[in-house]
């Protein structure tokens, strides 16, 4: 397999001493490259933890990390973020409040110092489906869906191989979300993109990713294709339960439940 | 029939301003001014804040133009005349025209305001928001030296560096400026310490920008809207202080006509002679209100945590 990621012994800790809290204890997975990757969990399960560490927003951990056939550090440099790119959960907080959306897509252009600004940006509002009628508004002039799909603008104008998305619909209408949800499908066949999606929607990882790791308590506890997800065979019992709380409030499973 | 046509333009310029489609960088930037001075029309008294503070600038700009009379010739035979034709707001004691020495006074006040704002904000919002980014020791040492700059009472710190300095406009504008930086500071660190953790910033992280850029070009364009306020805010205590070091003798020197300084020398006619010390107090009063006014309107349209 030629692996776009591999993890190996992942671990983050926030707080010191005896109080430290390891919201990621010995995690470990690789994805090959134009796999399509799902974290699942429910929250304070350490996914988004993983995606953090992965992208370098939190350079406190330890373990192997190794992106794009180079292991990677704490620190990363600025042709990491050539190769890897991130979309946010909440629309209405990744957007600069008083940027208009073109220059929200200029700005890495013109931190990479990279031609061509102007042509850029349109290919990219057109690869979102936002025309042209988009790209001089201020971000509170667009709907949630059109806020995402800038962010999502944002990560693809660096042209990255890797794309980590943190809960990327959560925020968004149900009917939006269907929408997002199928662009980024429609982008990763068309541009060969590598996805870790981190999400505690099981529909959408099934729908989404060709292998499922489920994360408990900031371990791994089973990982397994998008398949035999959608045929609710899961071998763990905590996957199990997950399983049965996706589908809907049931107060004999929930009777049921216990900590893992 | 031209009144129409005036008419169909305006809103057409209205539209292209308040498009919700904008066609360019340029008419985006603009229908959010637009949008911003719309909202500020609205509140009466800031637009009579707006008024002063223009008509300030008016008076300091045209000076030679609007007094009647020279602000430092001395006339020792018309000393302490009451208003009349001749002179619009009387004489002082070395028969020197008010109104006129008032109105060059504008200059000074304008003068000393324009300059410590543009030294002061600055050194307020980069200590501030470097301070608030980088957190850490940097954040404790940066701010526990403005915490001594705050301890000291503000009059009390000038009047100490215009009495090393020597008195003048400059050192006293200097001093100003020293003295009334650190609460810039402490709000721009507020500022920075909401922001820096934000999902936006983050985004820019991940591009790959560096910490200066951050700080600059994300980061400081959202400090500004709250310091603009707050320093306008401050218009009228720094317009003050210059007075009080004018009254004290430590600000303008004669035969400067600094409005505080022109106080100081009508105070001993106060009984008998009124206008000699009332009128520029008046006119620091109506200064110090405009800006007041100003800066309350401005600060209900730019900072959105009063916005209701």
């Amino acid at each position: 397999m030629d692996a776009m990621i591999r993890v190996k012994g992942l671990n983050v800790s926030f707080g010191e001493g005896g109080e430290a809290l390891r919201a990621v204890d010995g995690v470990s997975f690789q994805v090959a490259a134009g796999e399509s990757f799902g974290l699942v969990g429910e929250s304070g399960s350490g996914k988004s933890t993983v995606l953090r560490a992965l992208s370098g927003l939190n350079p406190n951990w330890t373990g192997e990390v190794e992106i794009g056939g180079e292991a990677q550090g704490g620190r990363r440099d600025k042709s990491f973020y050539k190769t890897c790119q991130m979309v946010f959960q909440d629309p209405y907080g990744s957007l600069h409040p008083r940027r208009t959306v073109d220059s929200i897509l200029r700005e890495p252009l013109a931190i990479h110092r990279l031609p061509d600004a102007d042509r850029r940006v349109t290919e990219v509002l057109d690869a979102v489906g936002l025309g042209p009628r988009f790209r001089y508004r201020y971000p509170h002039q667009l709907s949630g869906g059109q806020r995402q799909r800038v962010a999502i603008a944002r990560a693809l104008i660096l042209q990255p191989k890797i794309l980590l998305l943190d809960e990327p619909t959560s925020a968004l209408d149900v009917s939006v979300q269907a929408e997002i949800l199928n662009l980024l499908k429609r982008l990763r066949a068309e541009r060969g993109l590598t996805y870790v999606l981190v999400t505690h929607n099981l529909a959408v990882v099934a729908w989404m990713c060709e292998r499922i790791a489920v994360m408990n308590r900031g371990r791994i506890v089973e990982e397994l294709t998008a398949e035999r997800l959608r045929r609710a065979e899961p071998e763990h019992p905590y996957t199990r339960q997950l399983l049965a709380a996706s589908i809907g409030y049931d107060r004999q499973a929930v009777e049921t439940f216990q900590d893992y | 029939m031209t009144q129409i046509e005036e008419a169909s333009r305006s809103t057409g310029l209205r539209e292209w301003l308040l498009s919700n489609e904008p066609q360019s960088a340029r008419q985006a930037r603009l229908g959010r001014a637009y949008a911003t001075w719309s909202a500020f029309r609205e509140n009466r008294l800031a637009m009579l804040g707006l008024a002063i503070v223009l008509l300030l600038v008016v008076v300091a700009l045209f000076a030679p133009l609007i007094a009647t009379h020279s602000p430092n010739v001395q006339a020792l035979g018309d000393r302490l005349q009451p208003p009349s034709a001749a002179h619009w707001l009387g004489t002082d004691e070395f028969g020197r025209d008010i109104f006129s020495r008032l109105v060059y006074g504008s200059r000074i006040t304008l003068y000393i305001v324009v300059l410590v704002t543009l030294t002061a904000a600055p050194i307020g919002l980069l200590i501030g928001t470097v301070a608030g980014y980088a957190g850490g020791w940097g954040d404790a040492v940066l701010m526990r030296v403005t915490d001594i700059f705050l301890a000291f009472p503000k009059l009390i710190l000038a009047l100490a560096f215009v009495s090393a300095l020597g008195p003048g406009i400059e050192n006293a504008i200097l001093a100003i400026a020293i003295t009334s930086w650190p609460p810039y500071a402490r709000i721009a660190r507020a500022e920075t310490l909401t922001i820096r953790n934000s999902d936006f910033i983050a985004a820019v992280k991940l591009q790959g920008a560096s910490a200066a850029r951050i700080i600059t070009r994300h980061v400081m364009p959202l400090c500004l809207s709250s310091l603009i306020v707050r320093v306008t805010l401050d218009m009228a205590g720094i317009i003050l202080t210059a007075a009080g070091l004018g009254f004290l003798g430590l600000g303008a020197q004669p035969p400067l006509p600094e409005w505080g300084a022109m106080i100081s020398a009508g105070r001993r006619f106060i009984l008998d002679q009124w206008w000699v010390a009332t009128i520029p107090g008046i006119a620091i009063f109506v200064v110090s209100l405009g800006f007041n006014l100003l800066g309350d309107g401005l600060r209900d349209v730019l900072d959105p945590k009063h916005r209701s």
